[in-house]
């Protein structure tokens, strides 16, 4: 399962986050995206791979074709942003539970 | 073309702090206005509390400098100072629904250092169900728009 730190990650590239972008209006296979993007259809394909770990995309075959599409329900970067939104806030507690312990 | 159902894992956190399990349960839930960030708000207007009511079934809501408040959930379990279970009926736009309801649980064990905390958000499938209420959130500019604007203005820094 996603991380925050695959999720920081996978979208800290430009072009993954291009390609991510891209998959908002819609499913697209590999070659489609790889007009869109300076890179080769491999680094493309690569480039899927690390936002598929990351829970951002899912795949599925058409035909002998790869189609990628935003993770239909939203939950890899719902995942994530929500162990961010905690780690956050953990922080914050400790700081005011040790505050309070010092004063 | 199948699309699988996915089940995400809950999220797990955990912190150690230097108190011991009945401060750090009074800190996290009765002064939790005194830590949640700022930042985490359902309501334009700025917070100036959050307020867990102290029993099962118990409210659990802001506070706002326009006066109005807005419920995020309730107490589910309530057992100091080891454990307590809210509902978080937050949904994917950080509006409160009270139809949805996730879990978020909070154990405090003692520990030579002091306590471990430990914080589980589960349920997290019951999103997926809001189907459409998550690609709200990834539309909205405050939602996914916004955090891939973030991303892009560090990865240019860091460049």
């Amino acid at each position: 399962m996603a991380n925050a730190e695959q999720f920081f990650e996978a979208l800290g590239d430009p072009t993954r986050r291009r390609i991510f972008e891209q998959l908002r209006s819609g499913p697209q296979a590999v070659v489609d995206l790889a007009r869109i993007v300076p890179v080769s259809r491999p680094a493309v394909s690569q480039h899927l791979k690390v936002l598929k770990q990351a829970g951002l995309v899912v795949d599925a075959a058409a035909g002998n074709r790869r189609v990628y599409r935003i993770d239909p329900h939203g939950l890899g970067p719902l995942r994530a942003w929500l162990d961010q939104f905690w780690a956050t806030n953990l922080d914050a507690f400790a700081a005011a539970v040790e505050k309070d312990e010092t004063t | 073309m199948t699309v699988s159902t996915i089940s995400p894992a809950a999220v797990r956190k955990s912190i150690v702090v230097k108190a011991p399990p009945a401060r750090a349960f009074e800190v996290f839930t009765s002064g939790m206005g005194r830590w949640w960030p700022g930042s985490h708000n359902t309501q334009p207007s700025p917070i100036t509390n959050v307020v867990i009511e102290p029993r099962v079934g118990g409210r659990w809501f802001s506070t706002h400098e326009d006066g109005g408040e807005a419920d995020w959930g309730r107490v589910l379990a309530w057992e100091p100072p080891g454990r307590a279970v809210l509902g978080w009926q937050l949904n994917a736009e950080f509006q409160y629904d009270p139809d949805f309801i996730t879990e978020v649980e909070i154990t405090f064990t003692p520990q030579e250092a002091g306590t471990l905390v430990t914080l589980e958000h589960r349920n997290l499938e019951r999103y997926g169900e809001a189907a459409e209420r998550v690609r709200g959130m990834i539309d909205a500019d405050g939602g996914w728009g916004g955090l891939l604007q973030l991303f892009g203005t560090e990865a240019e820094a860091a460049a």
